[in-house]
């Protein structure tokens, strides 16, 4: 099964000294080498800060747009790993490796999986 | 296709099957070795993994299992060392990395390990509900999701109350250990309630539309084997004998439509011969060892209604004198309502009624809707209609299963008429 592991925390990289950046970096890179290794690592990304979000919703036929993420929260999205588990707990136990579990938090979804989803996405 | 694909294909399936059988044998081994589940879950698919790489050019060595416990072993080591430079890691690791692989990697160590396995995950330290939860995945390798599914609860609360669990094991210190021989019997009787309160739960579904969920039922005998050849106690036996004979009745005991046949209804063309021989002899096994108890008396009496011909023909003699003796063990108002049916049947229904009566008399199953539906079934042999209304009609309000409602339902139906 697929798993989205959102990762979410008060600093994001751009807002890190330098020196903590760069150890944060070095953890990222050992993580997502082992999770390549063990065969859990399906993609990943690390976003850019909420600042450089556009928020955009369609009313009416028209575009509006809004800076920044669309909840305003202290904890911003950082980035996300997307996984393959055997279940919800194996997926649990890979997302508690991520460096940002540390400081921030780690949300896991499960990825829908069902029939109507697959065919709507063209997967099948 | 070319023939190194067919092989691949090959090897890949044999792994599947490898898997299928002995994963839960390594993990166990591996949780031994490195001392958490966590850890040892990952080295578990580490060593799978290399053995789909490697398998295909290598083959498949003589001894898979202790090929994989082997692998899993290092890489767990491995993934330590990796992690020591941002963790802290347990003081006594140096010592458990630094040890020899152990004697035995097959046979008689590995199936200890399967033991440890149970007894840990059914520790009393741990809640009830998570021993259940832990002992499907764990022990049985069922995913988080299906166990979520089988017990109609979310997959976030199971999924939580596995982690939290896993951390109690790991604060508390549980040892991974068969319990001593003086706790073994009160700790045996801990696993024994765990399996068969899986069996009970996809046998006589607590709640939902559905009697039964067969999946659960099916992983409590396998539960139930594994410990009468691991630990073949009197008691394990006469678990697996009850389940056994209980099972030989699923295809009778429910109409397609869902509906509930009562035993004395039941086709009993329909009962499952193999199962039904099985138990029987396991009950025997066990009353001769004269270490028997609550489940060996359960099993004897499920079997002397599995070997009778009809519900006429049962020795309802022997069934009453089984429930006495079980009373013995376990003076339960439930045992004593069972026993009161089975006196009905060898007595007539009066004198059943009578005990009936006195238990509801005491007031401890008067929220208990066998108690109620069993004494309007007697009434109603009497032709006492209106007494068998009135408790059909409470029975019917207590009772939180579909299939039980709309049997009652029917009753209440045809006394109307």
């Amino acid at each position: 099964m697929k798993y989205l592991c959102l990762i979410c925390a008060e600093k994001v990289m751009e807002q890190m000294s330098k020196g903590v950046a760069e150890q944060h970096f070095q953890e990222y890179t050992e993580f997502t080498d082992a999770i390549r290794t063990s065969g859990h690592y399906l993609g990943c990304n690390r976003l850019l800060p909420p600042n450089a979000a556009i928020t955009l919703r369609v009313r009416n036929g028209q575009v509006m747009t809004t800076d920044g993420p669309y909840a305003e929260t202290k904890e911003q999205l950082g980035g996300y790993y997307l996984i393959e588990a055997r279940d919800l707990n194996e997926a649990i136990q890979v997302a508690s490796r991520i460096p940002g579990a540390k400081i921030g938090c780690v949300e896991v979804r499960p990825v829908a999986e069902d029939k109507r989803t697959l065919e709507a996405l063209g997967f099948i | 296709m070319s023939q190194a694909f067919c092989k691949a294909t090959e090897i890949h399936e044999a792994i599947e099957v490898i898997y299928r059988n002995h994963s839960r044998h390594v993990f166990a081994t591996l949780i031994r070795l490195l001392g958490d589940f966590d850890m040892a879950e990952e080295a578990l698919h580490d060593a799978f993994k290399a053995a789909v790489e490697q398998w295909p050019s290598d083959g498949i060595p003589a001894n898979p299992r202790a090929w994989l416990v082997s692998v899993g072993r290092f890489k767990g080591i491995d993934a330590i060392r990796r992690s020591a430079r941002f963790e802290q890691l347990p003081e006594d690791i140096e010592e458990r990395l630094a040890a020899d692989i152990p004697e035995g990697l097959d046979g008689e160590g590995i199936e200890d390990d399967r033991l440890r396995l149970i007894f840990t995950c059914c520790h009393p330290a741990l809640l009830p509900e998570a021993q259940i939860a832990l002992t499907l995945r764990e022990v049985c390798g069922l995913t988080t999701e299906a166990i979520a599914s089988a017990f109609l609860i979310a997959p976030t609360t199971l999924a939580q109350r596995i982690v939290r669990a896993k951390t109690k094991i790991r604060s508390a210190r549980i040892p991974y250990q068969v319990p001593s021989a003086d706790r073994l019997r009160d700790r045996l009787g801990n696993v024994l309630r765990v399996v068969y309160l899986i069996f009970n739960e996809g046998y006589f579904a607590s709640s939902g539309d559905s009697l039964v969920r067969p999946e659960l039922s099916e992983e409590a005998i396998r539960l139930g084997r594994l410990l009468v050849e691991l630990l073949p106690e009197a008691e394990a036996q006469g678990l697996l004998a009850l389940m056994l004979l209980q099972e030989s009745r699923r295809a009778a005991r429910c109409l397609p439509s869902g509906d509930l046949v009562l035993l004395a209804e039941q086709d009993r063309a329909l009962w499952n011969q193999n199962y039904i021989v099985e138990g029987s002899r396991l009950v025997e096994q066990a009353l001769s060892s004269r270490r028997f108890g609550p489940y060996s008396l359960q099993a004897a009496i499920a079997a002397v209604h599995a070997n009778a011909a009809s519900a006429e023909a049962t020795d309802w003699a022997e069934i009453v004198a089984l429930y006495d003796i079980l009373l013995s063990f376990d003076p339960s108002p439930i045992i004593e309502l069972n026993r009161a049916v089975a006196v009905a049947m060898r007595d007539g229904p009066l004198p059943g009624l009578a005990l009936i009566d006195a238990i509801l008399a005491r007031g401890e199953l008067n929220d208990y809707h066998l108690a109620h539906s069993s004494r309007a079934d007697l009434c109603r042999r009497l032709g006492r209609i209106a007494e068998a209304k009135a408790s059909y009609q409470l029975a019917f309000n207590l009772s939180q299963l579909a299939p039980g409602r709309r049997f009652l339902a029917r009753r209440l139906d045809e006394l109307q008429n």
